[in-house]
């Protein structure tokens, strides 16, 4: 059991998807109830691997490997350390949450949406968990076919053009990365994908990379989770995907697709290629605080709350980058408890900006002002996730932030005090907005009789809520888990970037 | 000796039991019915049934025979397996076409039988004069199936186009034989490879016939710049007449391709090297580039193929044909599932061909369109289907031959790709479905045609291993 878990909580909705297709297409009732009741499930399996986590090991845990693909050395290889574990459980926290958003806002072919939902979890959860290339780039690109579909099918006015555009951009960064996976495993001698095969080939110097290949191999790797990420300049898919994408699909895009690209660039970018992270970092940090700055900036006159939230995951993301490519303990750890709070947080705000949408079937600031007075309990979960997405002390925020900037200042004061400046911006643009649409007087007739949150709605942000005060107040709880599998990678790649120094 | 001669034949009785077939039905064809034209090409079947268990009875016959012209090893077997494959689905989905189509020519089929011949044959030489033998009987064979919608002016089009240039690109690869005959006196692949290593041949005359030959085969597997033809052809043929062009006689095309250059011409490897990369890059990108802009769903259908010759030329370029067969076996399933489907909506008389025709029928025909998104993102090369382990495979022969900046080429192409297959998926489940819409039924035989596909496609997808283990059997043994 404890060693196929994974392999269950990854292909729980898979199955669940199967099932689905087998169900009429007009009992829509049935339909949504089975797929919350899967992703749920999926959840609630997950958190066993919460609790049985080894936090002394640095090793992978619940590891399985079995040969899929003999004849090329690809094999099926799964596991997870404190690095993926988050991540894992972000996705199987969120899917239900998003499943359940969408009970009412789905008005056509609902069957083969929440296929796609259950598809593109099995989709997300394979790239977290998978410990094998071939997988690994497998997992990464089947996922976009149903994130495709809910954003072209269910998806907003332009919905086709961001749809096309967000498959694009993706397929283009990663086929590269694919050539750099075929040159990696021919350089190992062309027996394996293994992941684990080929760093302990690296690191017992088996395999030598030298600096031209490297730096070749980490672009490789690295533009595609850039574009992933998405790092400045490679961001131009982001606003429009985010935008257009159903609330669901936003919710799921930033709260754990982008979280694909940073977390490839830990476990993967990292560990193969130090000597070349460490030649291209001061690039891809100054990206990185363009990247914060910029957003932050854009953010501030978007007059759509949607567009708004999603310029300001490019700053908020430019933050978790800076903290990987400081490498210190404090900017991963900082950089990965960030990518679990900007999940939670503007997923979080994205369901806001869905549940204000379903009211009144417009999110320009403009049209609102004065909620506070028709929809009270609304504006209190508003606010507590506005606060937590800005970094307020006691709330799951402040503590990523703080963590990369406490790291980031151990590398570069210059970094730490331009990066500090996207924190304020964040703050301005954050509190401009809410202050727009929930203070001072009901401007709008229409908003005066808007219904308060339903009973469902409170479902969905209660638990996010209770998240964010924990995540804020006992953040030990979840740093504790990380920080052998942090302290293990920072080590071989120090060994490695020491050598590199001389 | 009379039992020698026997032992010979049975090298070839897959090609004598398709011809016995394609001659039966072709006298059958006057005493049949109108009704019951589509009983002959259950008898087609029936002969490629036949032919099948004849085929899987050379295993282990490794040799050549007849003097040497015909040759039997697992990479023939191979081939002849997928060009039975390739005219028994494409029979299977003209049953249900023929019908609607109203064309009651009881040739059809036998021409089908006539040209798996020619191609089986064309896999099997081992002599430069079969090549050309085995090429025009599957031309000629091509030229009236293209034509065989004989009021239609584009089918004429196509008949003809087709058989102009065809016997043009037939000449040229008759003189580069007989110039490689010249050189070296000979006509038999494994002793021009000899005569060039002994340096008893004259060079000049043999790389001009290495040129014309290029040309000659180029033509045939329409690469860039002999590509020309192809989606006129395509476009004006008979839809599953489209599907097998598409995938039997570029597939024969290649065998020989790669039969001829391996075999015959392995030391001169580096003169032609140039040749064919230069081709290879311009035949992706072209063949992507102008099916974007493409309307007519069977024009952006022959303008893919023409790209996925160019992946194959990468093979080639590598000087390994391991990934080959399996990139002719994948596209095999996708070209003939789509056009099948193609067939499907196109209505009579081919009205519907345009990609706006597919305009919302994503959630009104579910199995139709979503068979038809998964041959699509199959040829896009997405991963867990058999699209992608192709394009994997040609990949990793390039860059396992140092030939990284051919597998950059090769993979930007594939992105340029996915946006125009994007582009029906999009038509078919994001825009609306026209209130006129009358759905199409499905025939049995065309279910079986697309389940057989879809199957194929996602059994190669996610476990490639019994075809990868397969096409390294098949591989050419040259040396």
């Amino acid at each position: 059991m404890e060693n196929s878990l994974l392999t269950i909580v990854t292909f729980l909705p898979l199955a669940g998807a199967v099932l689905l297709l087998t169900l009429p297409k007009d009992n829509f009732k049935l339909i949504r109830v089975l797929a919350l009741v899967i992703a749920t499930t999926t959840f609630l399996l997950s958190l066993f691997l919460f609790f049985y986590f080894d936090v002394l090991t640095p090793r992978m845990q619940f590891e399985q490997l079995a040969t899929w693909i003999p004849s090329l050395g690809a094999n099926y290889h799964v596991g997870i350390d404190g690095i993926s574990l988050f991540l894992v459980l972000l996705t199987t926290f969120l899917t239900p949450i998003t499943v359940l958003s969408s009970f009412n806002s789905v008005d056509r072919h609902a069957k083969e949406y929440f296929i796609c939902m259950l598809l593109l979890e099995t989709g997300m959860l394979g790239v977290f968990i998978a410990l094998d290339l071939f997988l690994f780039y497998v997992f990464w690109e089947v996922m976009l076919v149903p994130m495709y579909f809910l954003i072209g099918v269910w998806g907003g006015e332009r919905r086709i053009y961001a749809a096309v555009k967000f498959f694009l951009y993706t397929m283009a960064g990663s086929v590269l990365m694919l050539v750099a996976i075929i040159a990696l495993y021919f350089f190992n001698g062309g027996t394996t994908f293994d992941f684990s095969t080929i760093l302990s080939n690296l690191q017992t110097g088996r395999l030598t990379l030298t600096a031209t290949e490297q730096s070749w191999l980490f672009l490789a790797f690295f533009v595609a989770f850039a574009i992933k990420v998405p790092l400045f300049p490679l961001h131009t898919w982001l606003p429009d995907a985010h935008v257009e994408a159903p609330t669901a699909g936003s919710v799921i895009l930033a709260g754990v697709l982008l979280k694909m690209g940073t977390y490839g660039m830990v476990r993967f970018c990292l560990p193969l290629f130090p000597e070349a992270t460490l030649e291209w970092a001061p690039w891809v940090n100054l990206l990185a605080i363009i990247g914060i700055i910029y957003g932050a900036l854009v953010a501030m006159v978007q007059p759509d709350i949607k567009k708004l939230v999603a310029y300001s995951s490019v700053s908020h993301l430019g933050f978790v980058v800076l903290g990987i490519f400081c490498f210190n303990q404090q900017g991963i750890e900082g950089a990965i408890y960030q990518m679990l709070n900007h999940g939670i947080s503007t997923g979080a705000l994205f369901l806001i900006v869905g549940m204000i949408y379903d009211r009144r079937h417009t999110r320009l600031i403009e049209e609102f002002g004065g909620l506070a007075t028709p929809l009270p309990v609304f504006s209190t979960f508003f606010m507590i996730v506005t606060l937590s997405s800005m970094g307020l002390p006691l709330l799951n925020g402040f503590v990523g932030e703080f963590l990369i900037l406490l790291g980031a200042f151990k590398a570069n004061v210059t970094y730490t005090v331009l990066a500090a400046s996207g924190i304020i911006l964040s703050a301005v643009y954050m509190l401009w907005m809410y202050q727009r649409v929930v203070f001072g007087k009901v401007k709008h007739e229409r908003n005066k009789v808007l219904p308060d949150l339903s009973l469902r709605e409170k479902l969905i942000l209660v638990p996010i809520t209770l998240l964010i005060i924990w995540m804020g107040v006992y953040s030990q709880s979840f740093l504790r888990k990380m920080d052998s599998s942090v302290n293990e990678l920072l080590r071989s790649f120090q060994s490695t970037a020491v050598v590199f120094k001389k | 000796m009379p039992e020698n001669i026997a032992f010979e034949i049975q090298q070839i009785l897959p090609d004598v039991i398709l011809c016995f077939f394609g001659v039966f039905i072709l006298l059958a064809g006057p005493f049949v019915g109108k009704a019951k034209q589509s009983s002959l090409g259950i008898l087609g079947l029936a002969g490629i049934v036949a032919a099948s268990l004849a085929t899987a009875n050379l295993v282990g016959n490794d040799g050549t025979y007849f003097t040497g012209m015909i040759i039997v090893d697992h990479f023939s077997i191979f081939f002849r397996f997928t060009f039975l494959l390739i005219s028994g689905l494409t029979i299977l989905s003209s049953l249900d076409y023929l019908r609607r189509q109203n064309i009651n020519l009881s040739e059809y089929h036998s021409l089908i039988l006539f040209a798996t011949v020619g191609m089986n044959l064309m896999a099997a030489s081992n002599e430069l004069i079969m090549v050309f033998l085995g090429l025009e009987t599957l031309s000629i064979s091509s030229y009236i199936l293209l034509g065989v919608k004989r009021t239609d002016p584009k089918s004429n089009e196509s008949a003809l186009k087709y058989f102009l240039l065809g016997s043009f690109s037939s000449a040229f690869l008759l003189y580069g034989i007989a110039l490689a005959y010249g050189a070296t006196k000979t006509t038999n692949l494994e002793l021009i490879a000899k005569h060039i290593l002994s340096g008893s041949a004259d060079m000049r005359l043999v790389y001009i016939a290495m040129g014309l030959m290029f040309v000659g085969f180029g033509f045939k597997v329409a690469t860039a710049p002999f590509h020309v033809w192809t989606p006129d052809v395509y476009e004006g043929a008979p839809t599953p007449v489209t599907a097998f062009m598409s995938v039997g006689p570029k597939a024969a095309g290649f065998a020989i391709f790669f039969r001829v250059f391996l075999v015959a011409f392995p030391t001169t490897y580096e003169k032609w090297l140039v040749l064919a990369w230069a081709s290879a890059v311009l035949t992706m990108t072209l063949g992507n580039v102008v099916a974007i802009v493409q309307n007519n769903i069977k024009r952006m259908l022959a303008y893919s193929s023409i790209a996925h010759a160019g992946y194959i030329l990468v093979a080639f370029v590598s000087g390994r044909d391991d990934g080959v067969a399996a990139v002719l076996f994948y596209t095999l399933a996708m070209n003939i599932g789509a056009f099948t489907i193609v067939a499907l909506i196109s209505r009579e008389n081919e009205q519907k061909i345009s990609i706006d025709d597919y305009a919302g029928i994503g959630f009104k025909q579910p199995l139709l369109a979503s068979s038809l998104s998964l041959f699509l993102l199959s040829l896009a090369g997405i991963p867990l289907t058999a699209g992608f382990a192709g394009k994997f495979f040609i990949f990793r022969a390039a860059i396992e031959s140092h030939f990284i900046w051919l597998a950059v080429v090769g993979v930007i192409n594939s992105v340029v790709s996915v946006y125009y297959y994007l582009r029906i998926i999009v038509i078919m489940y994001m825009k609306e479905l026209p209130e006129d819409y009358v759905p199409v039924s499905i025939s049995p035989g065309v279910a079986v045609v697309l389940w057989l596909a879809t199957f194929g496609i996602l059994q190669l997808g996610i476990y490639p291993d019994f075809v990868i283990s397969l096409a390294r059997v098949s591989v050419l043994n040259h040396h």
